[in-house]
């Protein structure tokens, strides 16, 4: 296991020296800079020699290339930078966002599972019937929802009509509150994991040893535990990895909607404001996590099915 | 989980049967909504009530859905019906033309890849694997950032940050037709190696292209809404569907058709494109299930 984990670590590296490059150099010709975007809201106006006096203490003027230099090196010890707007470090604007948004992401993802596998594993176990319809007309309907109005809609409903649950913001981080943002976040998700289930499931049930199984005797509920179960398992194990991409892209909209304080509306906040190093940063953040976890889930393979064992 | 239940699989033909007739009924009504659609983006100066962003009259403001006004009228007294109409040609624009841009992209990178091999072929591989590594969405709102609010930059953003898929599509497809026989006898033909690719080798994957590009219309049309619902897309006034959630969203007690008119626009467009999607592919990838 343990060569594994190294060589996918490795594998990550480059990737991750790209994203860092790319979000430089989208983000270094950026026209307006912060300084001048602050004179343009015309709330304040700034004197010139203090706005020159901003840009050299931010480093602004520097060339090109040592600000990317810069940049770098402070990455390397994990140093993000420091907020254009507050003068705080970013990582300590950051931090404290990490725990919502994962407890949102992680929530979404587990309803998600929870309600999408099983409905596709079944669906797929009575091709044709009336379930396996109803099933994949729900999944292509799930699929093709706007996350944030399916969350404007339940909020409307549960929240403001019925009462029942909390329109918004994170309360004392109790369940309450993340019910309705995570099943927002978590339908498109569900969806598309029953329609991989199934069809994954439909696929095993096909192969060759599924016939040997059945042919030697094996009572149909052993097949499928024994063989369809672990089989299907690998393409929908690859499917909640990828997900979590368009799940945390998703998850910027959700957050925003809900006020939900986490990295995504700090991303969409940043944006507003023009504080390109916390952007950088909670970009950098969201792909390290998304890396990360296709880590993780490669790792998972190799549990589960034993002829995947890299070299 | 422990499923316990028996598998009906001996009826397995009858089974598929039956699946291909629903992709054909998925066609059908995909391909409906979809012309629906189009046919409602292309005649909207004739069936709309009244203008879109000039109508406002505060006389009219926040009338609940009537005869006179069937999804009611927003905080200006502007049509809501009239809006959605207007906004179906913002929507369809953005899906249509990122995905032309997208499909442009990933067919001639992943094309050339496929053919030509070796550095050419790491580098678009590398390249995919980032487009990949970063969520598209996120990389949308960057673009959007850097490029101010609009069409246009709607149009940019959203066709540079989807085309890892075609591109992957049509190098696979590449790799699996390079070594057919009408394949090589172009080439002793001494056809060159962009005739080779465009006359012999794209006709031949042009069908699962498509299919991707129909699919990735409705995630381009999802992904409009959510970046002009954040602030980032299509500003007010103008009548985009993700815009008018946006503004719909702080009156979501007091005026509740505002915001559900509007997404009820995005998910029949979406679920057509979808469904047309899925039977096209039915029809155009015999090998793929449904796998999305």
């Amino acid at each position: 296991m343990l060569p594994i984990l190294a060589r996918r670590i490795a594998n990550i590296i480059p990737t991750l020296a790209a994203v860092v490059a790319l979000v430089f150099v989208l983000f270094s010709v950026l026209p307006g800079s912060f300084v001048s975007a602050m004179n343009e809201d015309g709330r304040t106006t700034i004197d010139p020699a203090v706005m020159e006096r901003m840009r050299k203490e931010m480093g602004l003027d520097d060339p090109v290339t040592t600000r990317f230099a810069k940049y770098v090196t402070h990455i390397v010890v994990g140093d993000l930078g420091t907020s254009f707007r507050t003068r705080e470090p970013v990582t300590k604007l950051i931090s404290p966002r990490v725990w919502p948004s994962l407890k949102l992401v992680f929530a979404a993802m587990c309803f998600a599972i929870a309600i999408g596998v099983p409905l596709g594993f079944i669906a797929a176990l009575r091709p044709g019937s009336v379930f396996d319809t109803a099933s994949m007309v729900c999944a292509i309907s799930g699929l093709s929802l706007s996350q944030f109005w399916l969350g404007l809609m339940m909020m409307y409903l549960f929240a403001l009509q019925l009462k029942w649950l909390p329109s918004f913001g994170y309360g004392d981080g109790g369940i309450y509150h993340l019910i309705l943002p995570a099943i927002a976040l978590g339908v498109g998700p569900m969806a598309l994991l029953a329609r991989t289930t199934r069809a994954a499931v439909l696929d095993v049930l096909n192969a060759d040893f599924v016939r040997t199984a059945r042919s030697k005797g094996m009572t149909e509920t052993r097949v499928v535990e024994w063989h369809v179960l672990r089989n299907a398992l690998v393409l929908v194990i690859t499917t909640i990895g990828l997900q979590f991409g368009s799940l945390m892209g998703a998850a910027v909209v959700v957050e925003k909607l809900f006020a939900w304080p986490g990295v995504g509306s700090l991303l969409v906040d940043s944006v507003f404001q023009r504080d390109i190093p916390t952007v950088q940063g909670c970009i950098l953040l969201i792909v390290t996590f998304f890396l990360l976890i296709n880590m993780l889930i490669d790792l998972a393979y190799v549990a589960i099915d034993p002829r995947i064992r890299y070299g | 989980m422990s499923q316990s239940t028996p598998a009906s699989v001996t009826a397995d033909i009858a089974a598929k049967r039956r699946f291909r007739l629903k992709g054909g009924l998925s066609l059908w009504v995909g391909g409906a909504l979809v012309g629906i659609a189009l046919a409602v983006a292309i005649t909207a100066p004739l069936i709309a009530i009244t203008d879109p962003v000039m109508s406002a009259n505060l006389m009219n403001a926040e009338i609940p859905p009537c005869w006179e006004f069937p999804f009611g009228t927003d905080a200006q007294g502007r049509d809501i019906y009239s809006r959605i109409v207007y906004g179906s040609r913002i929507s369809l624009t953005v899906g249509v033309v990122s995905q032309i841009v997208n499909s442009l992209i990933g067919v001639s990178l992943g094309l050339s890849a496929g053919y030509w091999g070796g550095l050419w072929d790491d580098f678009v591989s590398g390249l995919t694997n980032l487009m990949l590594a970063i969520p598209s969405l996120i990389f949308a709102l960057a673009i959007m950032a850097i490029l101010g609010p609009g069409l246009v930059s709607l149009v940019i953003a959203l066709g540079l940050t989807n085309w890892s898929y075609s591109c992957r599509l049509a190098r696979a497809q590449v790799l699996s037709l390079k070594s057919q026989g009408y394949v090589q006898a172009a080439r002793i033909l001494g056809y060159g190696d962009l005739r080779i690719m465009f006359t012999q080798l794209l006709p031949n994957m042009l069908g699962p292209l498509i299919v991707i590009a129909t699919l990735g219309m409705g995630g381009a049309i999802l992904s409009e809404a959510a970046l002009s619902f954040l602030g980032l897309g299509i500003r007010p006034p103008f009548p985009s569907w993700g815009s008018m959630l946006s503004e719909a969203r702080d009156q979501i007690n007091t005026v509740p058709w505002l915001s559900v008119f509007p997404g009820l626009a995005i998910f029949f467009t979406v679920l057509g494109l979808n469904l047309l999607g899925d039977g096209l592919r039915d029809i155009l990838d015999p090998q793929t299930t449904t796998r999305r």
